[in-house]
């Protein structure tokens, strides 16, 4: 049975969903929140679903999609341009590396791997950042945030879960 | 379906190799990117803004109810507090008399000292107000988005105030909105001077709450408590503007808690002195304005 195009263009809007969720979390990021220290400790949510998404359904993660979002980021930010674009390619080029070693793992696991990823990628965030833009960091902000971030990657991972089988369900991929 | 999920089962070495080369050629564009946005940090900048100026209505959108909601716990938090407050505003209002007393009975002296001198006016300035939608996250910026541009008159290097003091100046504009970096950012310099001591000094952001204060001269010991204003020096603040006060004043450095409070931001008036108009503040009045951060 070929699919019509009403179908066609059902299925490429659903998979079209990481991507779009990923790029409207990379927006909200930037409103303000009346909260104390919220701008600096804000968790990395675009992190953890460039993470999530990557993870789960690499095939609608693509690396050149994945460069947009954080070249958005940068543009938003204020930051050097290309900055996080190369920081989150890098964290995709990793999780499509180790693939094998997370695919249908468990959430514990997964989360681990997140764990192991996240410091990395604001490590080599903080360090770009030192040699392109010359900004050096606060510490106890930094560590906080990557706290936070590791902290949050649960809840944002269950809701991304959610939305993956509202929107996703039945298309091809895990 | 079209499209199974063999995709990333990397069958193809060709396929490896297509992909190897697509990241090699995104990190060279990113680098690329970083290199170019020194180089040619104009046109990175203008092309930078057309695309925050295409956001700035979605984050307006959001902003706003936002705020809206922000605004009903405060509302709540204020009436539950109203005796208090209308105690304190009382006895602040008692004091504030005086010293509008003290202020006129200045002002006319003032006036009449200028007309002795055949004083030069202070050029008056005028200032647009815009909303701040946008307070990107991370831990090496401090800046903000607000949803006025060129189209409102703003250019760069103008002052942002709130009612409290200083917050920031403009690095960035675009048709209709426009950055302002903060002055706790690591690439913001503030000349500034201690309201009681007249020390001058050079308040440097380092991305902390607490900005510090440099090239103190040698024999200045700041007070904790004391106003830090600008000086005025370097010609992009205006002199007299307040910025904080002095909270930690030692062998680590002096520290200043800023007037603004940079986690509620909703408005900031851009303030471009040198133009005509009319403006209640202070003492504006650079000759000079430096262009660039």
């Amino acid at each position: 049975m070929t699919p019509t195009l009403l179908q066609r263009l059902d299925l490429s809007i659903r998979q079209s969903a990481p991507v779009a969720i990923t790029l409207l979390i990379a927006i909200l990021m930037v409103v303000p929140l009346p909260l104390p220290g919220y701008t600096e400790l804000a968790p990395d949510f675009v992190l953890i679903a460039v993470f999530y998404w990557t993870v789960h359904r690499p095939d609608l993660m693509r690396a050149w999609t994945v460069f947009l979002i954080g070249l958005l980021q940068d543009i938003l930010g204020g930051g050097p341009l290309g900055l996080l674009a190369l920081v989150l390619i890098l964290v995709h080029a990793a999780i499509i590396n180790q693939h094998k070693a997370f695919r249908g793992k468990s959430f514990g696991l997964i989360w681990a791997g997140f764990v192991l990823i996240a410091p990395a990628a604001h490590i080599v965030a903080a360090v770009l950042a030192f040699i392109v833009a010359d900004a050096s960091i606060e510490p106890s902000a930094f560590g906080f945030r990557l706290v936070l971030t590791i902290a949050a990657y649960p809840a944002v991972a269950w809701l991304l879960g959610r939305a993956q089988r509202a929107f996703l369900a039945g298309t091809a991929g895990q | 379906m079209k499209r199974p999920g063999t995709v990333l089962r990397l069958a193809a070495p060709l396929k490896v190799f297509a992909q190897r080369f697509a990241f090699l050629g995104l990190v060279a564009i990113a680098v690329g990117l970083m290199v170019l946005g020194k180089a040619e940090a104009p046109l990175v900048e203008r092309v930078r803004m057309i695309v925050v100026d295409a956001v700035v209505p979605i984050l307006d959108a959001v902003a706003r109810p936002v705020a809206t909601i922000a605004h009903v716990g405060e509302r709540i938090r204020e009436i539950l507090d109203l005796h208090a407050e209308n105690a304190r505003l009382r006895e602040e209002n008692r004091r504030l008399l005086q010293w509008q007393a003290v202020a006129r009975k200045l002002e006319a002296e003032n006036q009449s000292l200028r007309e002795l001198l055949h004083f030069t006016p202070d050029p008056t300035a005028t200032f647009v107000s815009a909303r701040v939608v946008g307070n990107p996250g991370g831990s090496f910026l401090r800046a903000v988005l607000v949803t006025a541009g060129s189209r409102d008159g703003v250019a760069k290097g103008q002052v942002a105030v709130t009612g409290d003091g200083v917050a920031g100046r403009v690095t960035e504009v675009g048709e209709r909105s426009a950055r302002i970096l903060l002055i706790t950012d690591i690439n913001s310099y503030v000349p500034v001077l201690l309201e009681d001591s007249r020390d001058r000094a050079i308040l440097v952001g380092d991305n902390s709450d607490r900005p510090k204060l440099v090239f103190l001269p040698a024999n200045a010991r700041p007070q904790v408590g004391e106003r830090v204003v600008t000086s005025g020096h370097g010609g992009v603040f205006p002199p007299g503007l307040p910025v904080g006060i002095v909270v930690a004043s030692g062998e680590a450095g002096v520290r200043v808690r800023p007037f603004v409070d940079f986690d509620r931001l909703e408005y900031l008036r851009l303030i471009n002195y040198g133009l005509d108009g009319t403006l209640p503040m202070a003492a504006p009045g650079p000759t000079s304005r430096r262009g660039e951060r």
